[in-house]
């Protein structure tokens, strides 16, 4: 790729010559193009090798993204190339940070099969991310147009069917993971479960690396799960759950164990991002058939979505995820320990939990978004929080959330039960102030304080943790200045 | 046993003032509010009765609280939950769920274990309070 920029060449005979043509030349640079309702877009954000023309490396994304190859084949001649051709149709330099650029492309909805994200991520994130002229390339965001929204199924069950069959209103719900992560018993196990449901959590978890390993096999951990989490149903009054976790080496294997979920009367089973795309669509129908809530471990994200640079924004997983079908799916927390800017964590969860997101360039949202009655995802909360946040948790996440408190319920120290109560207590008396018309935000300490009052487990848990935050600079935070081109 | 349903159940009970703070709340948000009762608070049991039809044009919750205070009056010894109601597109559900009553004596539930093989336990949850035949629960108090 050289610096000499020409424009497309429309001449069907010259444009067809045997050898190697500019991307641009090739006619993937289409800065007159008007997207299509029924286009899928991409914004990339592209870092050029010196001296490579912007618009060029643009068009070469387009190109590697959809139909070119290296070299100029007459092949193309028996197709409606033009039509196939994904087109970069805009380029902005990115605000601040030299030697970047939004690139914005177009891709016709022929160009994907119905209702598989595999052949998706196939074309937009497969070989063009190798592609030696780009330094580096990142998905920003993507638009999905109704058309093709409608070939998926979505979410087994949504936030709103959800807390119908737990008869849970009107706050967050409350989970923890079971810890140690490696090494309990399937009995010892059970135990956690139990004391963390039976001191007011709705959900207990397995982490994402828990699956059958020589200290725990998975039946063993289903039947004493099932019993922790049926006794404390029992002892409160409440619905409860266990995400049992179903990841396995083969679809056989999970299908397996997800009907021994089943069959002992499990509400909500769990798998881990890093089982693929293909997996998770079919498990997906295996939840909806069987009235199953799918919770989802983000296991494996970060490898390529925490770095600004390359990559792809969880923003992006978060779409894919709606549209593959899954009920929870782990979203940041912002005060946690885990990476997570407040205008960023903000743009996901509206993309798990709205019916339309509009565009909205301080949150990373790029397109407007209709989301066509796919069901709602309930994103959940976890990873280093604790009960002396809760204030903070409802400000920047709201109630439709799962908070997990793992840490912070089996760490307290007067015992697991104890841990889940205070923060059982923390959330209801938060959620009842906000009601009430109260300033969570600067009151919260003082509220919580109150709360303990008639909570020894909430005091000692305030206590405990008063000073712990995780106040580090995030790595993937949104480049944006407030005066924005309108895209699309 | 002490049923912990709801959103403030690991509160203190809520008084009449807080249950009006939680109505106006609801109002504000566009929601309607309603009251229902029961003498079986099974988790499973999603159809308490009815106090009434759910209250769409009710603008101030004092009308709230007089209609928990008249189920009170009647079902002293039962639970009384008031829910809110979200019409909106995406919603179309409960939004709000808490408890204003409560029996003197809450018995709770047994949990029956039955044992099938290969060691799977199937689980099934009674109300104690449930045990007396409905055309006594149901009989109308003098």
């Amino acid at each position: 790729m050289n610096k000499l920029v020409t424009p497309k060449i429309t001449d069907a005979k010259k444009r067809f010559q045997s050898g190697v043509l500019q991307y641009k030349q090739m006619g993937y640079w289409a800065p007159d193009y008007e997207p299509k309702d029924s286009d899928i877009l991409a914004v990339f954000r592209i870092t050029p090798q010196d001296g490579v023309d912007p618009e060029e490396a643009a068009a070469a994304v387009a190109g590697e993204s959809s139909t070119a190859t290296w070299t100029v084949v007459w092949t193309d001649r028996l197709t409606d190339y033009s039509h196939y051709q994904a087109k970069a149709y805009r380029l902005d330099p990115v605000p601040g940070t030299p030697g970047q650029y939004f690139a914005y492309i177009a891709y016709d909805l022929d160009l994907f099969e119905e209702g598989s994200i595999a052949n998706l991520t196939a074309s937009i994130i497969g070989n063009v991310f190798g592609f030696k002229p780009l330094k580096a390339l990142r998905l920003e965001d993507m638009r999905l147009p109704i058309s093709y929204l409608k070939t998926f199924q979505g979410p087994p069950t949504g936030i709103v069917v959800e807390r119908e069959r737990l008869n849970c209103y009107g706050r967050p719900l409350l989970g923890a993971t079971m810890k140690p992560k490696l090494g309990l018993s399937g009995r010892n196990y059970g135990r956690v479960v139990y004391e963390a449901l039976m001191g007011g959590l709705d959900f207990t978890k397995d982490d994402e690396n828990i699956n059958s390993q020589p200290f725990m096999h998975w039946r063993d951990r289903y039947l004493y799960c099932m019993e922790g989490v049926n006794k404390a149903i029992a002892r409160t009054g409440e619905m409860k759950g266990h995400y049992l976790n179903v990841t396995a080496a083969t679809m056989e294997d999970m299908y397996e164990r997800a009907e021994f979920a089943k069959e002992l009367g499990s509400v909500i089973i769990m798998i881990d991002l890093v089982i693929g795309y293909t997996a998770i669509q079919s498990i997906s129908k295996w939840a909806r058939r069987n009235d199953m809530i799918l919770h989802l471990h983000r296991a494996g994200h970060s490898t390529y979505t925490r770095q600004k640079n390359h990559g792809v924004s969880f923003r992006v997983i978060a779409k894919w995820m709606r549209m593959a079908g899954v009920d929870h799916i782990h979203a940041g927390t912002v005060v946690g320990k885990l990476e997570g800017d407040p205008n960023v964590i903000r743009g996901i969860y509206d993309t798990c939990r709205e019916t339309d997101v509009p565009q909205n360039f301080q949150h990373g949202i790029f397109f407007d978004q209709p989301w066509a009655s796919l069901k709602k995802m309930m994103p959940v909360a976890s990873g280093g929080i604790h009960a002396g946040q809760m204030h903070q948790l409802i400000t920047y996440l709201g109630e439709d959330v799962v908070l997990q408190f793992g840490g912070g319920t089996i760490g307290h120290p007067m015992g697991i039960q104890a841990g889940a109560t205070a923060n059982r207590v923390a959330l209801e008396a938060i959620i009842k102030a906000r009601n009430e018309g109260k300033d969570i935000w600067r009151e919260g300490p003082q509220l919580l304080a109150n709360a303990a009052k008639t909570c020894t487990p909430l005091r000692a848990a305030l206590d405990t943790w008063k000073d712990v935050t995780f106040d580090y600079a995030s790595t993937d935070s949104v480049d944006f200045v407030p005066t924005p081109v309108p895209a699309v | 046993m002490r049923l912990t349903q709801g959103q403030f159940s690991y509160l203190p009970d809520l008084t009449d003032a807080e249950i009006k703070q939680q109505g106006a709340y609801a109002l504000e948000q566009g929601w309607s509010l309603a009251v229902e009762f029961t003498d079986d608070p099974h988790p499973r049991n999603t159809y308490w009765e009815m106090w009434g039809t759910p209250m769409f044009d009710l603008k101030d919750p004092a009308g709230l609280l007089f209609e928990v205070n008249e189920c009170r009056k009647v079902h002293p010894d039962k639970y009384i939950k008031v829910l809110a109601f979200d019409s909106k597109k995406g919603f179309e559900s409960i939004r709000m769920f808490f408890l204003v009553n409560r029996p003197a004596e809450e018995p709770g539930f047994d949990l029956v274990r039955s044992e099938g093989s290969g060691r799977a336990i199937h689980y099934t949850l009674r109300s104690y309070a449930a045990e007396h035949p409905a055309g006594e629960r149901y009989r109308q108090r003098p």
